[in-house]
């Protein structure tokens, strides 16, 4: 009887404890946003958790929209001090931050990613261009016949699409739309598909809206499949099937160049030179943004932006180049360094 | 009298017409049953041999015997033995130095960064910290097993194809050649991958390690247990011994037994809103796990101790009560004695179950990439199945084979959590 009250009085503890708990102080930096950017964070915390005195930065993966909204929730140790973006922050975004406190962000461009569309191996190289891209994973595509009308998307295979390439059955797997490799795909390789029907771009002065569901809207009628987030498992199905493509990040590549290999984009392979002087065009900025009010407070702030701007990390030979991150141009390189270093704050997107 | 013998034959012989058909619906009964049971085996081989085929090499690791020169120019050139100054050491130079002395005819750039990714990073780290620890190794040559890059261990391992073009795979010509030299010195050898258990998340597969994902399961579940054993056994003996029977009774029943089956996504919503947002604890905490697996595993407490506290015979309440015990003396000193073990098997296997939780834990913030090994449960930390999610997610090659291993330890924890439930149960058992 005298036993169970005590595991009452313990029980009744622990259920009062984190309220005392969450005022005390933090000393260890919270990341959080971007599963793109995340396996090159990591790194760079692990390093610095382990080279320096300071405990190493948790970092949690929860997507670039998801990661601007709990940096934006506010000030304070129980918010996080980083997050990692496979996009730019979004005026939308600053203005929910600035409601909550949140004005001084310091922004990071850490390099580029590239989006591929690989296959096996085991079958031949493909060479797309985007337009070909578009026809086979848009909805609607325009009439063959050149009339300025849009039809469900006939295209069973990629010789459907156009007689150069060859008769097999589309199948590609991507990523679904909560991702933002989903995102710059959609952006970068459909969009950039779709603005060669003249008629198309034209939309956009008018109605972008409609433009934008025409052109960035991927095919829910099976030869785009949602894969998950998991890139991994793309990697698996395609060695399993030959026939098909996946669409992931460039680092995917690089850590399976022997069974997996890219196509081709208007006659660009998406290597590492090609990606990082700009001629491979389906890649995206990387950023990561700073709660300037942070610094000071949470211990190691300065060190870990010193670590993650300095030359020997994502610099022309940097130790995330290794992980697949394609450097930024030099001259790029040190405005943003510089910024780090001064500490210099976002005053608007230009 | 011919009669009845008529009758009988005509009796056995619809009988004997139906045997034939009776005999084979028996037999099909038990095929089926024998089919199924074997269906559920050959799952159960395959699930296994897959894992194991793939996670087994994962608890070795290929290390390479290295002679490393702690030069004391490198380290310390002022001989201050400052911390600091030894803290920003370039240890990275005394391993490819001493790599150097294999290989001396290696120059170029792009051969000297060949050579020092035959070792894993973590080595010049490592070299750090043991001089940090003592000193006197400055100035000395020592003689230590390190950790060959996660790379060469595949290679070791026989999962890259060298036969391939050099610049469609991950190592170099040069590092091939390189590594079957070493291993004909007898320098490289497969040892046990202790760092597997010693350390704790690592983007390095060489360096990763389960035991920040291990201790973090295990303060949610001592925060379970803690929370949810002691509120489940009140309920269920109160509901069992005391309530009055009436529709509110009634209509708490019905809802406990639903919110035993209510998906675990759901708790961690529960969890995100109430602990994380209403009282601000921190995220991805194991405390916060703990509280919201002590919510799933709440109802399943309570319907094992009611069936606990049902299978006490009545006689013994009602002896009790005949030699005139109190409803509660009742109840506490003898019923519930007897009921415990029930009890405590119930809960275990409630445990089990919250131990290879994953979903709520999604959504609370615990899918986090944590280095350090939690000291508290307030400390951020991964469990062991969000472990697995990670590692699978992670491009390296690697992390193939660890995530199998990981998947290895969690079954490992979860066979001896319900042994320890069977063996609580056979020992305790009181037949009646």
């Amino acid at each position: 009887m005298k036993n169970s009250i005590s595991i009452f009085a313990a029980a009744i503890l622990m259920l009062l404890l984190p309220l005392t708990a969450s005022a005390a102080a933090r000393d260890t930096i919270k990341i959080v946003g971007s599963s793109t950017v995340y396996p090159f964070a990591t790194v760079v915390a692990e390093r610095f958790g382990k080279s320096t005195k300071f405990n190493t930065p948790v970092i949690e993966s929860t997507g670039s929209g998801g990661g601007l909204k709990l940096f934006c929730k506010g000030i304070g140790v129980e918010h996080p001090d980083i997050t990692n973006a496979s996009r730019r922050i979004k005026q939308k975004e600053i203005d929910n931050c600035a409601k909550a406190g949140v004005t001084d962000i310091i922004e990071i461009k850490i390099g580029y990613d590239g989006i591929v569309i690989a296959n096996s191996k085991k079958a031949d190289v493909l060479a797309l261009t985007k337009r070909q891209i578009f026809l086979a994973l848009a909805p609607e595509i325009p009439h063959p016949n050149g009339a300025k009308q849009l039809i469900k998307n006939p295209n069973v295979t990629w010789r459907d699409v156009d007689s150069s390439l060859p008769n097999i059955k589309i199948e590609v797997l991507g990523p679904p739309p909560t991702s933002g490799t989903r995102d710059a795909f959609a952006e970068l390789a459909m969009e950039g598909g779709c603005k060669t029907f003249k008629w198309l771009k034209d939309i956009k002065k008018e109605n972008k809206k409609r433009y934008k569901a025409i052109c960035r809207s991927v095919r829910e009628d099976g030869p785009y499949i949602e894969a998950g987030e998991n890139d991994n498992l793309i990697v698996q199905k395609l060695n399993a099937n030959p026939k098909a493509l996946g669409v992931f990040g460039y680092s995917f590549l690089v850590e399976n160049s022997d069974s997996i290999q890219g196509s081709f984009v208007d006659g660009v392979l998406p290597t590492f030179e090609n990606i990082a002087q700009g001629d491979y065009k389906v890649s995206r900025p990387l950023y990561f943004y700073v709660k300037k009010a942070h610094i000071g407070t949470i211990p190691g702030m300065k060190e870990f932006l010193r670590e993650f701007t300095a030359d020997k990390t994502i610099g022309q030979d940097g130790y995330l180049t290794d992980k697949g991150l394609i450097p930024m141009p030099s001259g790029e390189y040190s405005q943003f360094r510089s910024a780090a270093s001064k500490l210099s704050t976002l005053s608007g997107l230009n | 009298m011919s009669n009845t013998l008529q009758e009988t034959q005509d009796i056995s012989e619809i009988v004997n017409r139906g045997l034939k058909k009776r005999y084979r619906s028996e037999f099909m009964f038990r095929f089926y049953g024998v089919v199924s049971i074997l269906f559920a085996v050959v799952f159960l081989l395959v699930f296994f041999s897959s894992i194991i085929s793939k996670g087994y090499s994962a608890f070795t690791q290929g290390e390479l015997n290295m002679k490393i020169y702690l030069n004391e120019e490198v380290i310390d050139p002022d001989q201050l033995r400052d911390e600091e100054e030894i803290r920003y050491a370039n240890f990275d130079k005394l391993v490819l130095d001493s790599l150097k002395t294999y290989f001396p005819e290696v120059s170029s750039r792009k051969e000297r960064k060949e050579l020092k990714s035959l070792v894993s990073s973590g080595t010049s780290l490592r070299l750090q910290s043991m001089v940090l620890n003592d000193y006197s190794l400055i100035g000395q040559e020592i003689n230590i097993w390190v950790r060959l890059d996660s790379d060469i261990d595949m290679y070791l391992k026989g999962n890259i194809d060298v036969s391939l073009d050099e610049s469609q795979r991950r190592i170099s010509d040069n590092q091939v050649r390189w590594v079957q030299e070493l291993q004909e010195q007898n320098l490289i050898s497969q040892n046990f991958n202790s760092t597997l258990f010693t350390a704790g998340d690592s983007r390095e597969p060489e360096l990763a390690g389960v035991l920040g994902a291990l201790v973090g399961s295990f303060f949610m579940l001592i925060i379970t247990f803690i929370v949810a054993f002691p509120l489940g056994v009140a309920a269920a003996i109160y509901l069992e011994e005391f309530a009055p029977k009436n529709r509110f009774i009634d209509f708490v029943e019905v809802n406990i037994n639903n919110l035993a089956a209510v998906p675990s996504i759901i708790y961690g919503l529960l969890g995100l809103a109430v602990f994380i947002n209403f009282f601000g604890m921190p995220r991805s905490a194991p405390l916060v796990g703990g509280l919201v697996l002590a919510l799933m595993t709440f109802p399943v407490i309570i319907i094992a101790s009611r069936a606990a506290l049902q299978s006490v015979p009545p006689s013994i309440t009602d002896a009790a009560l005949g030699v005139g015990a109190s409803k509660i003396q009742t109840v506490f000193d003898h019923v519930f004695p007897l009921a415990l073990p029930g009890m405590l098997t119930g809960s275990i296997i409630g445990m089990a179950r919250a131990l290879g939780e994953s979903a709520p834990l999604l959504m609370i913030g615990m899918v986090a990439f944590v280095v350090d090994v939690p000291s508290s449960p307030l400390d951020s930390s991964a469990a062991l199945p969000v472990q697995v999610y990670l590692w699978a997610d992670a491009p390296e090659r690697g992390f193939v084979e660890r995530t199998s291993a990981a998947i290895l330890v969690l079954l490992f924890f979860l066979l001896l959590m319900n042994s320890t439930a069977i063996w609580l149960r056979n020992k305790f058992e009181t037949k009646w």
